[in-house]
């Protein structure tokens, strides 16, 4: 009796830990798309493309040109970040007016760029090492720390993005175009490059993602095409375009993934479907999703 | 005018001669984006620069030389682009012989396709045991289907027990565990299945404790819950059937883990070079069913491995086996002295040939036949960056399994 309630423990402390680290970068790359589909009704399907440039330019960086952690880091979201500014303006900048075009454009781009690095790369998968060495005890549950720091920059990353839209001025003028992107307009902001920031600002969150989680994911073309699903899953769950929807719905899917693996270790495959079902419940629920403005009350 | 005349009368002058030459087209199909092509392509280059250089195949009286045509199946991706791209080869560039493969379903499919053509297609890539199956089932269709390497995965299975056992022997001598604990380790997929039931039922006869089944996604970047999950069993051994990225993961997260258990089964991932840098150097101990090392299973073994690191340099693959389907076909071909395919089945059906990955001769289905002293297969660990062969300990140059418990 009380050795299964020791173990009832031990998998309460796995799933505690677990889930959080995973909510963590989750949060990182759904808070982006959040963010510019809040301000630009931008629906940024290359979001998680631009995650994977970022894993690339940094193994580019670290491996081959052996630079150090922190500017190889600095260099790769610096980097993707200017390719998305510019992809804003030569790609989908044209055809921000019509919706349907901006999502095939952003798929096309995150198309092109998966094909790119096949062909610079190769389908193979590349390893990079850790920042940090070791594993730390956390309640029990062994945690690399490389894990931890993800959940650090992440933490700080978040903080970061808090404290640019609500203590500047650059994210008062966010906050304005997402609350009324007309009336923004008329009060004479530039809201095509109000638009353009908030595609940097989101996309250097997920280069970000993709520096951290690098080393402890796998490298290759295909990496953006499983984090693009559960990003949208959080971000649909969340409500689109809430920033603390989709910090909340990334715990959410962080710990319904963990849960899925410790309860039912023969159906950990599972754990994407899992969270999809969720997703949906909602959305029959609360087709807004959790934190989301009704459609009804879209501009 | 002149020089137009000159030109017309130097080709007319150099087409007889490239007529008695002749050539063997070749088609090697494979997915050239990524290691499993990259190796089928260099196999071949091995092998037809070998025969070239040797004057060509002999046929009657004349000698011809092998041409190989690249073939991109993308059938990693997309099995249609690797349908389309069997048509590709048959249609526009006239092989006269098909080689390679990789992905079951996608072999699956052009082997329809090689069979619609009566072409003579030598598989080096795929282990599904319908491909052999088709032969004996309807053989005038698909007669002119061979599978070079792999074995099929039936054998896979009695390979990966067999090894698995000279593992648990060893937990048992250096552990003191009677019964060591397992814990399967299988990605999601079709092919895995067979095999975990087969565990399930025949672990505990060979005295082993199976502790749970783990099934993550193949595709899947994470499994820090599973290996909590695996730790906690108190498992010896994690019996992994990984074809995907996840066994690099696996690697990875078991070595910054720092687990006891050792990894053992298949890890598709962890038979190629790159494993090691793709686990930065986490993946110590992990060991996977293998094809080729350089060990002597032949004694052609060793000498291609060599050749072929200092060529490419990187370590073969199974699919770099397209050099011993080019080889093999070569064989057929002097022996049947002709390159039609309904005359080279049954000289093929009949030929025993030695060749990197063991002697190969085939069964009704066309299959390699599995065994000592024709095709076994080996087992290999990666031991501080090195790939070391531990399985058939007989074989010369394998080396001890060495456990994390006891560094």
């Amino acid at each position: 009796m009380a050795r299964s309630a020791g173990v009832v423990i031990q998998m309460l402390q796995d799933i505690l830990v677990t889930g959080l680290v995973n909510g963590g970068v989750y949060a990182l790359l759904a808070i982006g798309f959040s963010l510019v589909f809040g301000v630009a009704r931008i629906v940024n399907i290359a979001h998680t493309a631009f995650y994977m440039l970022a894993a690339y330019c940094f193994y580019t960086l670290l491996v081959t040109a052996k630079l150090n952690v922190l500017l190889a880091a600095l260099i790769a979201i610096a980097a993707v970040t200017a390719l998305a500014a510019l992809c804003y303006r030569l790609v989908i900048e044209p055809v921000r007016s019509h919706e349907s075009a901006v999502l095939i454009a952003t798929i096309a781009l995150g198309l092109i760029f998966q094909e790119l690095m096949l062909v610079a790369f190769g389908g193979n998968f590349l390893g990079i090492p850790s920042a940090i060495d070791g594993v730390a005890s956390v309640l029990g549950v062994s945690i690399p720390y490389q894990r931890l720091l993800i959940l650090v920059v992440a933490a700080a990353a978040l903080a970061a993005t808090w404290f640019v839209l609500y203590r500047t001025r650059l994210g008062l003028a966010i906050r304005a175009t997402a609350n009324d992107l007309e009336v923004a307009n008329l009060m004479g902001m530039n809201v095509n490059r109000v638009a353009m920031v908030a595609v940097a600002l989101s996309v250097a969150l997920a280069a970000v993602a993709g520096v951290v989680v690098a080393p402890v994911f796998v490298v290759d073309p295909l990496m953006w095409l499983a984090p693009l699903v559960t990003m949208l899953a959080i971000v649909v769950l969340g409500g689109l375009g809430s920033l603390k929807g989709s910090l909340i719905g990334a715990l959410i899917i962080g710990y319904v993934e963990a849960i899925t693996v410790f309860a039912l270790p023969q159906g950990a495959f599972l754990k994407g479907a899992v969270a999809l079902s969720i997703m949906v419940v909602v959305l029959l629920v609360r087709p807004e999703g959790l934190f989301g403005v009704a459609f009804e009350e879209e501009r | 005018m002149v020089r137009s005349f000159l030109l017309a009368a130097a080709l007319a002058a150099a087409a007889p001669l490239a007529q008695a030459q002749g050539t063997v087209k070749i088609a090697i199909l494979g997915p050239m984006a990524f290691v499993q092509g990259e190796n089928h392509w260099a196999g071949a280059e091995m092998a037809r620069d070998e025969i070239n250089k040797g004057g060509g195949i002999q046929v009657g009286g004349r000698k011809l030389q092998v041409e190989l045509a690249r073939i991109d199946t993308n059938e990693i991706q997309s099995v249609p682009d690797a349908t389309n791209a069997m048509e590709r080869a048959i249609a526009r560039d006239k092989a006269d012989f098909l080689v390679g493969g990789f992905r079951s379903e996608a072999v699956l499919a052009m082997q329809e396709i090689a069979m619609d053509n009566k072409k003579l297609f030598l598989g080096a890539g795929a282990a599904h045991s319908k491909l052999g199956i088709n032969v004996e089932a309807n053989y005038e269709r698909y007669k002119y289907w061979f599978r070079v390497t792999p074995v099929k995965d039936v054998d896979l299975v009695r390979q990966s027990f067999a090894a698995l056992g000279e593992v648990a022997a060893q937990i048992r001598k250096q552990l003191g565990k009677e019964s060591p604990k397992v814990a399967i380790l299988a990605e999601k997929a079709v092919w895995v299945e067979g095999i975990v039931a087969a565990a399930q039922k025949n672990l505990p006869a060979m005295k082993m404790e199976v502790v749970g089944l783990w099934q993550p996604s193949a595709v899947a970047t994470d499994v820090t819950a599973e290996l909590a999950a695996i730790d906690r069993s108190g498992a010896d051994i994690v019996f992994t059937l990984l074809s995907g990225p996840v066994g690099i993961v696996v690697g990875r997260q078991m070595g910054e883990r720092n687990m006891k258990a050792i990894a053992f089964g298949i890890n598709v991932e962890a038979q190629k070079d790159g494993f090691w840098q793709a686990t930065a150097s986490k993946g110590n101990y992990v060991s996977t069913l293998e094809t080729i090392a350089e060990v002597e299973i032949t004694p052609k073994t060793v000498p291609f491995v060599k050749a072929f690191k200092e060529r490419f340099k990187k370590s073969p693959t199974y699919n770099a086996g397209t050099y011993d389907a080019i080889m093999l076909l070569r064989e057929a071909i002097e022996k049947a002295g002709t390159t039609d395919a309904d005359k080279l089945v049954p000289v093929l059906e009949k030929t025993v040939f030695t060749g990197i990955t063991g002697v190969v001769e085939f069964d009704k289905r066309h299959d390699p036949v599995w065994g000592p002293g024709k095709v076994t297969g080996l087992a290999v660990q990666w031991q501080d960056g090195e790939k070391v062969t531990f399985w058939p300990p007989q074989v010369k140059g394998a080396r001890p399994f060495r456990m994390p418990a006891a560094k």
